[in-house]
């Protein structure tokens, strides 16, 4: 009975064959033109080198390769210090932000929590105002002397009232008050029944918010782009900016020849540049479609206000 | 209640003793506070005194070897000087054509597309096929503007791009695309929608697909054909979560995606009329002339306004539909 009702119900709100089929066409294509820019770019990077001097960019090069691949080991260095550098950024920054987002979020989710009111304004103010580019990286840079320190990529993202509002709607919805209740009469204290009760509760919240900071991390080029100059330290999105600035910088000098050869140094090949591409997009394009549930789960939760 | 403060005195015993003393509270607090520290410490060291650091766009700024603070004291004021040199330079109004020009239009396509494409998924018959849309419209979403750079370049490279092979293929000539700024409102556009639509349609479609199919049922009785459904069960379900996104977009009108209009032009000089907005020309004015007064100012203005806006908007939407409104 059930599952004929639960038939009827998706039929009433189908389209018909025909708008079905075009409707599906139509998200094919588009669902296709978001994929294709990342096909290509890999098969850029397997292109021979010579094909790509001679023919340009092709999406079936008559010569395929994978020296790109090998010489990024030997251009190597460079590329392997910078996924060093993200990855070292993304899994410290992950934890420190999940941790206190969550710790912070539970605490104004407490109604026991004495100054809850004080301190949920003293977050959500943030989200009205934006403090602006030139002032944060004069704190940054002048008061907390970060630049070309690795904390100045971890810390300006250590922390989300973003992900606080998601956590706080997880508490409220996935934790019951009477599981907190009945733990605090059998004597655990607050620190316990946080560690050992709400933690192990909130796991599908805590995966969300940490999916999402991570993403944070290993997409951030604005921090290096402001606070870093030390070759040791830069990740590799910042990395890939770097290069294709220095690709620009050699079209704009092509006549000052002095320059020409130190820029051009700099430039990895047309092939290994793609290459690069692709190792900082395959972890995303790799995980994303296990994760998705749980972000889509944070971005629809982030709506609700409350 | 009576009960929960029983037992908070009980599991507590020092808390009663010192019951209405402001310390008293704070012992009796003690584990909330710790776990709200590290945030607090954070907000306040990356907002709060960023916030209060504005004042630098009423100074002259320069830099002191005695650290911040010093730099502070000893810059001289010199009241609204920045914010005229911002108003009075070329590049004002520039900017702010430029910034609220593609938010607005930004705006109209988001909500159109995003409303479109949840309203087509929420009525597809194949769910399978359904998923594997939404993952690949969400794939572009998750990648960074350095990353799709060259993405980019891959299709406009002059040289070597895939366009230019397929114009001079069919007997055209080829276009200088980073030098011609005739495609780069176009670009900038395909290329904001195209990367946001994914998220943008997801909440959308998932309250679409939280309405009761009782209203479907009874439209049906009624003979209600598709349009007519959806127009009169779907938009009106979707209003409220609409009139959400209206209220923050407007707040963010004189924000801007800085990878987009920064990484994806190329800093090309002959783009950069058509690409420059306010937190570029921001970016710009801190790394190539070092005025950092006037940058501030630059960012001040557009904060003020920003919130200004989001205030108003949301006191309208509080008035006409007071459940609809952001608080």
């Amino acid at each position: 009975m059930r599952h004929k009702k639960h038939i009827t119900a998706v039929d009433i709100r189908s389209f018909s064959a025909g708008a079905n089929l075009f409707f599906n066409i139509f998200l094919a294509l588009f669902a296709i033109s978001c994929l294709v820019p990342f096909i290509f770019i890999i098969i850029i990077s397997l292109t021979k080198e010579t094909d790509l001097t001679i023919f340009g960019y092709q999406f079936w090069p008559k010569h395929f390769s994978i020296t790109s691949y090998q010489y990024l080991s030997k251009f190597g260095s460079q590329v392997v210090r910078s996924l060093g550098v993200t990855i070292f950024v993304t899994v410290i920054g992950t934890i420190m932000n999940t941790m206190f987002s969550a710790t912070y979020a539970y605490a104004i989710s407490r109604n026991e929590f004495r100054y809850r009111r004080f301190f949920t304004m003293f977050a959500l103010v943030s989200m009205l105002f934006a403090p602006g580019m030139i002032p944060t990286y004069l704190v940054v840079t002048q008061m907390l002397n970060l630049r070309d320190n690795v904390w100045a990529l971890i810390l300006p993202m250590a922390f989300g009232v973003y992900n606080v509002l998601i956590m706080r709607t997880f508490y409220k919805t996935q934790v019951p008050d009477a599981i907190v209740e009945s733990a605090r009469i059998d004597g655990a204290g607050d620190l316990r029944i946080f560690a050992q009760i709400v933690v192990p509760l909130a796991v599908p919240g805590i995966a969300t918010i940490s999916l999402f900071t991570a993403l944070g991390y290993w997409n951030d080029w604005m921090n290096a782009l402001l606070y870093i100059n030390n070759d040791n330290l830069v990740p590799l999105q910042y990395l890939l900016v770097r290069i294709q600035n220095n690709m620009d910088a050699l079209v704009k000098s092509a006549s000052q020849s002095a320059q020409l050869g130190a820029a051009a140094a700099q430039i990895p090949t047309e092939g290994t540049r793609m290459a690069m591409v692709v190792i900082a997009t395959l972890p995303i394009a790799l995980t994303y479609p296990f994760f998705q549930k749980y972000f889509v789960k944070g971005m629809t939760i982030g709506g609700v206000k409350g | 209640m009576d009960e929960v403060t029983t037992t908070v005195a009980q599991v507590h015993p020092l808390a009663r003793k010192k019951k209405n003393s402001f310390f008293g509270h704070l012992w009796e607090n003690r584990v909330f506070l710790l776990l709200v520290a590290p945030g607090a410490l954070f907000l306040i060291l990356f907002f709060y005194i960023p916030v209060l650091a504005n004042i630098v766009a009423f100074k002259n700024f320069s830099y002191s070897d005695n650290g911040f603070i010093a730099s502070l004291m000893q810059s001289p004021w010199n009241g609204i000087d920045n914010f005229k040199f911002f108003f009075q330079s070329s590049d004002f109004w520039l900017v702010v054509r430029n910034t609220v020009g593609y938010n607005m239009t930004f705006l109209l396509l988001n909500f159109f597309f995003a409303i479109f494409f949840a309203v087509i998924m929420s009525q597809l018959r194949n769910r399978k096929l359904l998923k594997v849309y939404q993952t690949s419209m969400l794939f572009p979403y998750f990648l960074s503007w350095a990353i799709l750079a060259y993405f980019v370049l891959a299709f406009l490279s002059p040289d070597k791009g895939i366009l230019n092979h397929i114009i001079t293929g069919m007997g055209g000539k080829a276009i200088d695309w980073y030098n011609d700024p005739t495609w780069w409102p176009l670009i900038i556009i395909i290329l904001g929608v195209w990367k946001g639509i994914g998220y943008n349609s997801i909440l959308y479609f998932a309250t679409i697909m939280g309405i009761d199919p009782a209203y479907y049922d009874a439209a049906m009785i009624d003979g209600a054909n598709k349009w007519q459904q959806i127009k009169h069960i779907v938009l009106p379900h979707i209003l409220p979560v609409a009139t959400l996104m209206l209220i923050l977009n407007i707040g963010g009108i004189f924000r801007s995606d800085f990878g987009l209009f920064y990484l994806i032009p190329r800093q090309s000089p002959s783009l950069i009329n058509i690409t420059q907005t306010f937190d570029t020309y921001i970016y710009r004015a801190l790394s190539q002339t070092n005025n950092i007064g006037m940058a501030t100012a630059a960012g001040l203005l557009q904060s003020i306004v920003g919130t200004i806006l989001l205030l108003i908007a949301n006191w309208i939407v509080r008035k006409a539909e007071p459940d609809s409104a952001l608080f």
